[in-house]
């Protein structure tokens, strides 16, 4: 869900795979993990890479909108709180990108590849953050979605994957609780305070629903991704899910969801609620998003501007070992 | 184009005397490098007391498909389990 629109590497029957396909597929559905150096499809390799990759650069794309406010931050508590969570953020990526390494790409290779589009993140790191209330809103709604998504995922067929999201899973409820922290804080506050917790949420909640895909009926790659365990729920189950907890959190803080249409369905014992705007989404994955350029222009200049350092490090390092060798 | 930094197994010993256990790996330049970089990256909740790193390159590992020679040998020696043996109920402990 950080990963969205991954690419899925075709799909076979059971009768049309070959007899090492059918005990890979038999291994994934009797709950084995995979690991790095075992045999698996390639399609599978493929379709891991691609969204590992999509999920290691959306954590660390979504640094950008939170760190925007670090330097604002009302308090020096908030501000290392805000800081830890930022720097939580850059761990997940790295957590991730080691997992996708295993699977025999490079880092430089992932880097390159978010840097010429070729890899996306998720769309709702291209909306800006505009006041301090939208701190409260990313961590609360945006952190609350990537969760959904994240808590089955520990599930996962691949191995290095499911470690990744084990370690994450632990540390991702600090993010969504102090966000919620400063959503209850604002609208306890002045008239004003709660107002602009009120317009964070307005903006946020679409872009938030779209964290999980497309609808059901127009995710094409759900299938066979959802047979090799790599997905685990279809956007719409998780999306439901999301609606159904969070808007009983909404009202406790005395905030209106912004859909005239979200009632309570006894029968199916959940919300019924707006689709968002998916023209919307198209255009932000497709690069036409509020924040787009500015996002990928931010670390493209970082990758960039680091380089001499990176050089520098490894220029003494060699130079260290050639002396310790020398000196042997 | 420059050269991307070498890969580091990190393993880090818990705050219970356990062994180091492997917890992931990163990329730095030297060994020193790779020890300050997981300090951050695995320990920021006090997840360890010490911290090893080794070049990835550095790590020897069986083949999955030796798997059956390996360790199958293992399953038909039942008795080296305690269990294997049934000792007699007035002898209390053992």
């Amino acid at each position: 869900m950080y990963a969205q629109l991954v690419k899925s590497e075709g799909s076979k029957s059971r009768e049309e795979m070959t007899p090492q396909e059918l005990a890979f597929q038999e291994r994934i559905d009797r709950g084995e993990k995979i690991e790095p150096k075992e045999w698996m499809p390639e399609g599978y390799r493929k379709t891991l890479i691609r969204q590992m990759g999509q999920h290691a650069h959306s954590e660390i794309v979504g640094q950008l909108p939170e760190g925007n406010w670090i330097t604002r931050a009302p308090t020096l508590e908030r501000k290392a709180i805000l800081l830890a969570k930022v720097q939580d953020e850059a761990g997940h990526g790295l957590y991730l990108y080691s997992a996708a390494e295993t699977l025999g790409v490079t880092r430089d290779e992932l880097m390159e590849k978010l840097h010429s589009g070729n890899m996306k993140y998720s769309s709702i790191f291209n909306y800006p953050t505009l006041t301090w209330a939208d701190m409260g809103a990313v961590g609360w709604l945006v952190d609350g979605a990537a969760i959904m998504n994240q808590v089955p995922l520990q599930r996962t067929s691949y191995g290095p994957y499911s470690r990744a999201m084990i370690r994450i899973c632990k540390e991702e409820s600090f993010h969504q609780r102090q966000g919620y922290d400063i959503m209850m804080k604002m609208c306890a506050g002045s008239p004003e305070q709660k107002a602009m917790a009120q317009d964070a949420l307005n903006r946020f909640w679409y872009p938030a629903l779209m964290m999980f895909g497309p609808s059901d009926k127009d995710s094409v790659h759900s299938a066979q991704s959802m047979a090799w365990k790599i997905k685990m729920n279809t956007n719409d189950e998780l999306r439901q899910k999301f609606v159904d907890q969070t808007v009983p959190q909404a009202k406790y803080l005395g905030l209106t969801v912004p859909d005239d249409n979200l009632v309570w369905n006894e029968e199916k014992g959940g919300y019924d609620f707006s689709e968002p705007d998916w023209s919307e989404f198209f255009a932000v994955i497709a690069g036409n998003g509020p924040c787009n350029a500015e996002r990928l222009g931010a670390r493209i200049k970082a990758w960039d501007d680091g380089a001499w350092f990176r050089d520098g490090l490894m220029a003494h390092a060699e130079k260290a070992a050639s002396r310790r060798i020398a000196a042997e | 184009m420059s050269s991307e930094w070498p890969l580091w197994e990190i393993f880090i010993r818990g705050q219970h005397g356990l062994n180091h256990r492997h917890v992931g790996s990163l990329h730095a330049p030297d060994a020193e490098m790779a020890i300050r970089n997981a300090r951050d990256v695995y320990t920021r909740r006090n997840e360890g007391v010490s911290i090893w790193v080794v070049p990835s390159n550095s790590i020897s590992a069986s083949s999955p498909s030796d798997k059956g020679p390996l360790f199958e040998p293992a399953n038909s020696k039942v008795y080296r389990h305690p269990t294997f043996f049934d000792i007699p109920e007035e002898i209390g402990h053992m």
